[in-house]
């Protein structure tokens, strides 16, 4: 089951990385013929651009990610408790000690993120230290701990991080469209560009809406049940999700990063509903409660 | 001539691939079993800290952790060792649970961080021996099955001893009507 599962995640990398090569080599080779009016040259600064992306993605998306959402090293002298409690749930997953993160906030919520598990990296907020008690804490660890072990940082990840590259070049393509509208007066260059630019603002939202696709939903059930198996025991994570669904508060962010969240950090409470990143954490209690 | 050549490689095959997976198995439960013996040589590097500490409350439950941790090297099978560990978990509960009478010693820093400590690693005893018994379980089953057992024989291979007290070796406990 779980093997079947890490090998779809693998997959779904795959296609994505190369869904995205292939949109942002096409971005960058119409901007490039647009600019030096030379095939090759636009179709080598093209694929060498994207293949960068590609690989700074994969080696570099966790750290990224850390950064944006302002997060800093969990020492084991500050944060004992968190530490020895993640050695020990490692031990029952069978997996490497990942690198441990805190964000400093109220609010409460945790996150994984990494290419695998040797590179991998679990965050929590500081509110989740103050309100959860030890075996709460360890349902949510054991919850991050096994989208880790079934691969699903990954994908998620990596479609954050070149999602969001494809917006910062298709915000450049917007004001580079304005602009230069103004000033040049070459109709056929001006109607190319007008052209690749509504493209790329038409498909970034669908870009955004393919990587909610991706990390379906599922994946935090199957998360949650995984955990359940890794803690041995189910009340920790029950008890910690009701407290993260009653007492918690927004958060401050970044958008893109939302789905990697344990709980949808931007809003409060949150129905099923086609567009939603995360199961309503209501359904997520009631199918924890109905396992064994 | 073809024929009998086709017979030996296969044979040969089958051997290295038996041979290999039983290396694999035998490794994969050493390895399950120094996971354990990491986390009680830690646990036996701890609780000289923790005596330390509490010695002014609870002298005479600090002496007696002492003498079970020691009486560790003594144990020389997995039931022993087992058991062992059993018996430390418990005075080690038995100290913790004194320590709630005392309110100084409860709010002292490296008591506090001693017991976070200590409690981890009783839980990671827990799992890394759930872990070891399941491998070792793994094991034993598959250097018993045919062809495997006379490839476990050749490897002078025996069957591994679980990490758990034998159940003729648990005291009985008598009830009394």
């Amino acid at each position: 089951m779980i093997l079947r599962d890490v090998r779809r995640n693998k997959l779904k990398t795959g296609l994505i990385i190369t869904i995205f090569f292939v949109f942002i080599t096409l971005l960058i080779y119409f901007v490039s013929l647009f600019l030096f009016d030379n095939i090759y040259l636009a179709a080598a600064i093209g694929l060498s651009i994207s293949a960068i992306s590609a690989f700074v993605s994969y080696y570099n998306s966790d750290k990224m990610i850390l950064s944006i959402n302002g997060a800093r090293p969990a020492t084991r002298e500050e944060f004992l408790q968190l530490n020895v409690s993640l050695e020990s749930l490692c031990i029952s997953a069978g997996l490497p000690l990942p690198k441990l993160y805190v964000m400093e906030t109220d609010a409460l919520n945790a996150f994984a993120t990494g290419r695998n598990p040797e590179h991998a990296v679990v965050c929590v907020t500081t509110g989740l230290l103050k309100k959860l008690n030890k075996y709460e804490l360890e349902g949510v660890l054991a919850h991050e701990l096994s989208h880790i072990k079934n691969y699903d940082i990954l994908v998620s990840t990596i479609s954050i991080v070149m999602v969001g590259f494809v917006s910062i070049l298709a915000d450049v393509f917007t004001h580079g469209l304005i602009w230069g509208g103004n000033r040049d007066e070459d109709s056929r260059a001006s109607i190319i560009l007008l052209v690749v630019g509504l493209v790329f603002i038409i498909l970034s939202p669908i870009a955004a809406t393919l990587l909610k696709l991706a990390i379906s939903r599922n994946r935090e059930y199957l998360a949650d049940a995984s955990a359940v198996e890794i803690a041995r025991n189910k009340e920790g994570l029950i008890s910690a999700l009701t407290k993260l669904e009653t007492e918690n508060r927004p958060m401050n962010v970044n958008k893109a990063t939302e789905s990697l969240f344990i709980v949808n950090p931007l809003k409060g409470k949150e129905k099923d509903s086609l567009w939603s990143t995360h199961p309503s954490t209501v359904n997520r209690i009631k199918r924890l409660q109905n396992i064994q | 001539m073809v024929v009998f050549l086709i017979i030996i490689v296969i044979l040969v095959a089958i051997i290295i691939i038996l041979y290999n997976h039983l290396v694999k198995l035998n490794i994969r439960c050493n390895n399950a079993w120094s996971q354990i013996d990491n986390q009680l040589k830690r646990r036996a590097d701890l609780i000289p800290n923790l005596v330390e500490v509490t010695k002014g409350y609870a002298a005479y439950e600090s002496q007696v952790l002492t003498e079970v941790v020691n009486a560790r090297n003594q144990a020389n099978s997995m039931s022993d060792m087992a058991k062992n560990s059993e018996e430390v978990s418990e005075k080690l509960n038995n100290l913790f649970a004194l320590s709630e009478n005392y309110p100084d010693l409860k709010a002292n820093e490296v008591f506090k961080n001693l017991q976070i400590e200590l409690t981890g690693t009783e839980d990671k005893i827990a799992f890394a021996r759930q872990f070891y018994n399941d491998t070792v379980q793994h094991y034993n089953t598959a250097i018993m099955v045919f062809p495997n057992n006379i490839m476990a024989k050749l490897m002078k291979y025996k069957e591994k001893e679980y990490f758990k007290v034998q159940e003729d070796e648990k005291e009985v406990v008598e009830v009394k009507l």
